[in-house]
This record gives structure tokens, sequence and C-alpha cells, in this order.
């Protein structure tokens, strides 16, 4: 059964001078429970707007998003953060951890807006991916390698089925970005979450068995 | 709640410095705010409010307000005085049950010297208290050169039973010294927390032998009284007279208004004594209302700096408030923990508010105290001291609500990118 179903998703952006811009048109995409697709994509190609219409981010114009049996379109922006904070873990490039709040707080704060905060699980999760020592560290003491880390401890602290990763290894060097990918994969079996990551690096993609080209499903681009 | 608390804990930590002078101006605000209306409901009891003791000053065709000032408050001058038969005439009245003369005019280091009867010490200040003596002491002997001294006077000049002074002419320490009239002290009164312990008593037949106080007759003919001799009653002029009416009743009052005010032209009589006090009062409400504006103001501009304060953090949060959303959590949270975050600040400056309170009203109290023998009540409860920190709470969450509404407006997906 599928974790995640795309089906005449459209979403475009209006240019300065007034025009439509199609950025998405995709007639139908599927991802099963526990599996991995990367997904291809230059820059502009509307990766990242493919996975902020999947993650409740932005709404579509047209067509059906379902994660985990859930209606992700056509239904409140309050539903959406829900849905978004119970069922989708998104790791960003930039990682995007509030740096006020140390290693164990920013896995914390992925947990409130869910199910609830959890310190024993956040610990369990920062001590998985190698940062027991460094739980109690602001994200500026972190190295760029040990913040990606972290980042990927909170997106999989409310157990979702289905992780979202946009160009999670895109400012690590080749040596960290692979071993960092093989850690968010390994991580995420453990938890049974898919993964969707979307990525114009060779490196990370040739690791995947299963890489789809937006540029072939996206009809905007194609 | 608890993710409400858990944001606003960690944002106020992260701006601290914003937060520490936003909540100290809010405190200083609300500090001020319950020091003006508690100080002014005070000092207005104080003066105007509560048992006198007495029921009404007969004294010298005059002010009123002065009198009273003059002779309860031992404040200003005295308005003049009158001849010693109007105090035999009034004691003489039945409806009268105490009138105790006061003869004024010296001071000694700035404190007043008032010259009076034994009566004094029977007198009741406030219902069921009368001045006690610390021991050793006695009252003085009206036969003798001696004084009784209020507490505050023993605090400041370091009299003690049995040191000796000279009077000074006149309500300042710069007069001429009475330097052949000694007195010696033989008590100090335990304090009373009223304008009695900045007094200096001694008899009035001791304060009518010294130096100048004593009256030609009216032939104008020089007096000098003997060491033994009783002066006689057309050498002496009072200051005032205390009266007390029996059984407080107010119909005396009225007959004596009626009679020294209306009708006679050499005498006062100031009554009702909190009347009096009242109209001054009255006449400077407008200090205590400029007052009261300029605290407002202080509190409208420290609610500003919370606006300001979170206001100009908005941009620089933006991309915060994108993470917490693409976290899962919603506008309304986001809103409300800015709204949470700016009544935070509020309660700790109404916190605070309380220690600036308590800084502003102790010293007043040691000024007020200084100046009039007043006591001001530090802990004393105004319902000031809860009206104040609510509304600072309601008008901080409400300085939260435009902050809050550009947090709310905050798209996620265009800053979740760091802005170059």
């Amino acid at each position: 059964m599928p974790v995640l179903e795309v089906s005449g998703l459209k979403k475009a952006y209006r240019s300065p001078d007034g025009d439509l811009a199609p950025v998405i048109d995709i007639e139908r995409f599927s991802l099963d429970h526990g599996a991995e697709i990367a997904l291809r994509g230059g820059s502009g190609s509307g990766k990242t707007t493919f996975l902020n219409l999947i993650a409740g981010v932005l709404s579509a114009d047209e067509g059906e998003i379902v994660v985990d049996g859930h209606r992700v379109t056509g239904v409140a922006e309050s539903d959406r953060d829900g849905i978004r904070a119970r069922t989708i873990g998104y790791v960003f490039q930039t990682f995007n951890l509030l740096q006020g709040y140390t290693a164990l707080e920013n896995v914390l704060l992925g947990m409130m807006f869910g199910p609830g905060a959890d310190r024993e699980r956040a610990a369990s999760l920062l001590e998985r991916v190698g940062l027991a020592d460094r739980m109690h560290y602001h994200p500026r003491q972190l190295s760029v390698g040990q913040q990606q880390r972290v980042a990927l401890a909170r997106a999989l602290a409310n157990h979702p089925p289905l992780v979202l990763a946009d160009e999670p290894t895109g400012n690590l060097d080749p040596r960290r970005a692979t071993e960092s990918l093989g850690l968010m994969r390994e991580i995420c079996r453990e938890n049974d979450a898919a993964i969707l990551l979307v990525s114009h690096d060779r490196t990370i993609l040739d690791a995947f068995e299963n890489v789809v080209d937006l540029a072939e499903i996206n009809r905007a681009h194609g | 709640m608890g993710k409400l608390l858990f944001l606003v804990r960690r944002s106020l930590g992260q701006h601290m410095l914003s937060t520490v002078v936003t909540v100290l101006a809010t405190g200083l605000a609300a500090g001020l705010v319950m020091a003006v209306f508690s100080l002014s409901a005070q000092t207005r009891t104080a003066f105007a409010g509560g048992d006198l003791g007495f029921d009404a000053v007969l004294g010298a065709r005059g002010s009123q307000l002065q009198l009273v000032l003059n002779t309860v408050f031992h404040l200003e001058t005295s308005p003049g005085n009158i001849p010693y038969s109007l105090y035999k005439d009034i004691k003489g009245d039945p409806a009268i049950e105490m009138a105790i003369p006061y003869a004024l005019g010296d001071n000694y280091e700035g404190f007043r010297i008032v010259g009076t009867t034994e009566e004094i010490f029977r007198f009741e200040y406030r219902e069921g208290e009368r001045f006690r003596l610390r021991q050793p002491g006695r009252a003085f002997n009206s036969q003798f050169a001696e004084a009784v001294i209020g507490s505050r006077v023993a605090d400041r000049t370091g009299l003690k039973p049995g040191d000796r002074f000279f009077p000074t002419h006149g309500v300042t320490p710069d007069g001429v010294v009475h330097d052949r009239d000694e007195f010696l002290v033989v008590a100090v009164m335990e304090p009373t927390n009223s304008p009695s312990d900045r007094v200096i008593w001694i008899p009035i037949e001791a304060f009518f032998r010294i130096g100048g106080h004593y009256l030609a007759n009216e032939k104008g003919e020089h007096y000098e009284p003997k060491d033994v001799e009783t002066i006689p009653d057309e050498h002496k002029e009072l200051s005032a007279v205390m009266l007390r009416f029996r059984g407080r009743a107010p119909m005396t009052g009225m007959r004596l208004s009626q009679r020294i005010n209306r009708s006679g032209k050499v005498a006062t009589l100031a009554w009702p004594l909190d009347g009096v006090m009242g109209e001054l009062f009255d006449k400077l409400g407008w200090v205590t209302r400029v007052l009261q504006l300029v605290a407002y103001l202080v509190v409208l501009v420290a609610i500003g700096s919370i606006l300001a304060s979170l206001y100009n953090t908005m941009n620089e949060r933006r991309r915060e408030f994108a993470i917490l959303r693409a976290l899962g959590a919603r506008r309304a949270t986001v809103f409300s923990a800015i709204v949470a975050e700016s009544a935070a600040i509020a309660v700790l400056g109404a916190l605070i508010g309380y220690v600036f309170y308590w800084l502003i009203l102790t010293l007043a109290a040691v000024v007020v105290k200084q100046q009039t023998g007043v006591v001001v009540e530090v802990m004393a409860f105004h319902p000031i001291l809860i009206k104040t920190p609510i509304a600072m709470i309601v008008l901080g969450a409400a300085a939260g609500l435009l902050p809050a509404a550009k947090a709310y407006r905050t798209d996620v997906a265009s800053n979740l990118v760091p802005q170059t």
C-alpha cells in the first residue's frame, strides 16, 4: 500500500508580469511504505515545490495528495499542519535548526506539534546518530555534519511513515555526504519510513536503486 | 500550553538584552503607578482621613488650613496669637472635654518647641493611644524648665534624659538662641508615627518665661516676671488651643464655629479638621492627577517598548517561524506564542514592578516621615497593587498582537531558505 499517492497535481506561480507560470503538473506519482525514491532534478525543476506540496507547506492548485491515508489537498491549512506534524519528517538542505535551541530541544520541537515531546526518544535518536555527547550543544557549536544529523533525528522524531529530503547532503563534502546518506537510509529503514529524496548530485543519486527524473513526470517542465 | 511556555522561555532567553530592558521599563512603569496611587491615598488618609485626636483648633484670625498645619502637623508658621483669656473662656465651656493650650515659636535644631500643659500626656492622639515615655523618664514638671522630647528629636539630636539645651527663637535653627533659658530633658517619648515625634514639649509656664515671650501690659509697661511669680494672664498669649468636644459632638463644633468664625473677629476655629485638610488635598488634586498622568504615560511608553522590541525582531525571526510551521506548528500557535511572549514580559515587569514600588515607597516614606512625621506604610494594601499588574499584563498581551499578526502572516515556503 502506498504511503504517498499523488494524482493530477498542478501548481503554478504568478510571474511578475502577471502571467501564470506552471511549475508542477504531475499526473501520477506514488511511493510505497518503506520504499526509497530519489528524484533527479536540476535547479528550477520544481523539486522543492513538489516536496512542499506533499508536506502541505504549499497548497496545490489542482489534484490530490494523500499521505498515509490522509488527504493533504482540499483541506484546511491547520489540518495540513497537523498531518505534516504527525506523518512527515522533513530534512532540508540547510537543516533549518533553530539556533536558540540545543540539539535535544530541536528534536523535542519536532515532537511538540505532533504526538508530544518524548525526551527519552529524542535522546535515543540523538544517540543513534552519534550525538550522545552533543545533546546540549547549540547548532552553532556543532559541525555541519553534526547539524545534519540533528536535523535527521528531528525528522524521525514522530515515527513518520514518510521522510522528505530536499538536497539533504548539499552542504556536505562528498565523503561526509555518502556517510550521512547511508546513516539516513539506515535509520529510516529501522523506523520503517519511506524516503523521497530530491537531488541533482550524481553521487547521491547513484546510491539509489529507484531514481526518477522529475522532468519525466512533471509535464510543466517536460 | 506546555509548548507555548517552552517557545516563550526560549525566545526570551535568546533575546536576553531586549527582554531585560523591556522588563525593567515595564517594571518601572508598574512600580511608578502603584507608588503614585498608594502614596497619594496614604498621605491623604494620614492628613485628612484619620482621627487626629482633636476635634477643632482655636487660633488667630486667619487661615484655618495654616492653623491646622501649624498645630497638628507642626508645619508652616503660626498665623498669630490669641489672648490667654480666650483659652480660659473656652476651657470653661461645658461642651469642651479637653482644651490644651499651645504656645509656639521656638525650636531646637529645627525641631519645634511646643509650650503646653500636662494634659497633653492624658490626650489620646489616636483612639485608645496616649503618649508614652521611654524609661527612665517622667513627664515635665510645669514649674520648671523641663522638656519631654519626641522620639525623632532624640534620634536626630542625640538628646537624652539629663541633657540640657537652649531653645532658638523662630522655627529655623538659624534664629537667636535664648542663651539664658536652659531646659533639662526629662524624658523621650515612645515613637507614635505621628508628627508629634518631631516635637519638643515644654511646660507652658516655662515657655512664657523664655525671654521675649511675655507681653507688656495694656499700658505698654515693660514686664519682667520674678522667679517664683506666676505670670499674670494679661502678659500671656497663646498660639492655639487644641479642642476635644465632650462626646465628640459635631453640634459643639457647629455652635463654636458660628460664634467664633461668623460672629467673632478675634479668632478662628478650624473645624472640622478632616474637612480643612480635605480642602487642601482637593486644591492639590491637580498635582496628584498630573503625577498619575505622568505614570500612565510611562506605562504607555513601556508597553510601546514591548511592542517595538518584538516588532523589530519579526523580520529576523521569519525563518524561525517558517521552521516552526514546517515542523507542524499552526499559524495560531505561532500567533499565540508571540502574544504569550509579550504577556510574559509584562508579567515579569509586573513582578519587578513590586520591587520598584517597594523602593519608591521606602524612599518616599523616609522623606515624608522626615518632613512631616507621617508614616507611610510600604506594605499597606491598596487595590492599585492588584489592578496595575493585571492591567499591565492585559496591555502587554495587547502589545503583542501586532507583531503576532506579522508572525501569523509569515510565508513558510519562501522563508525556509536562509535569506542572504
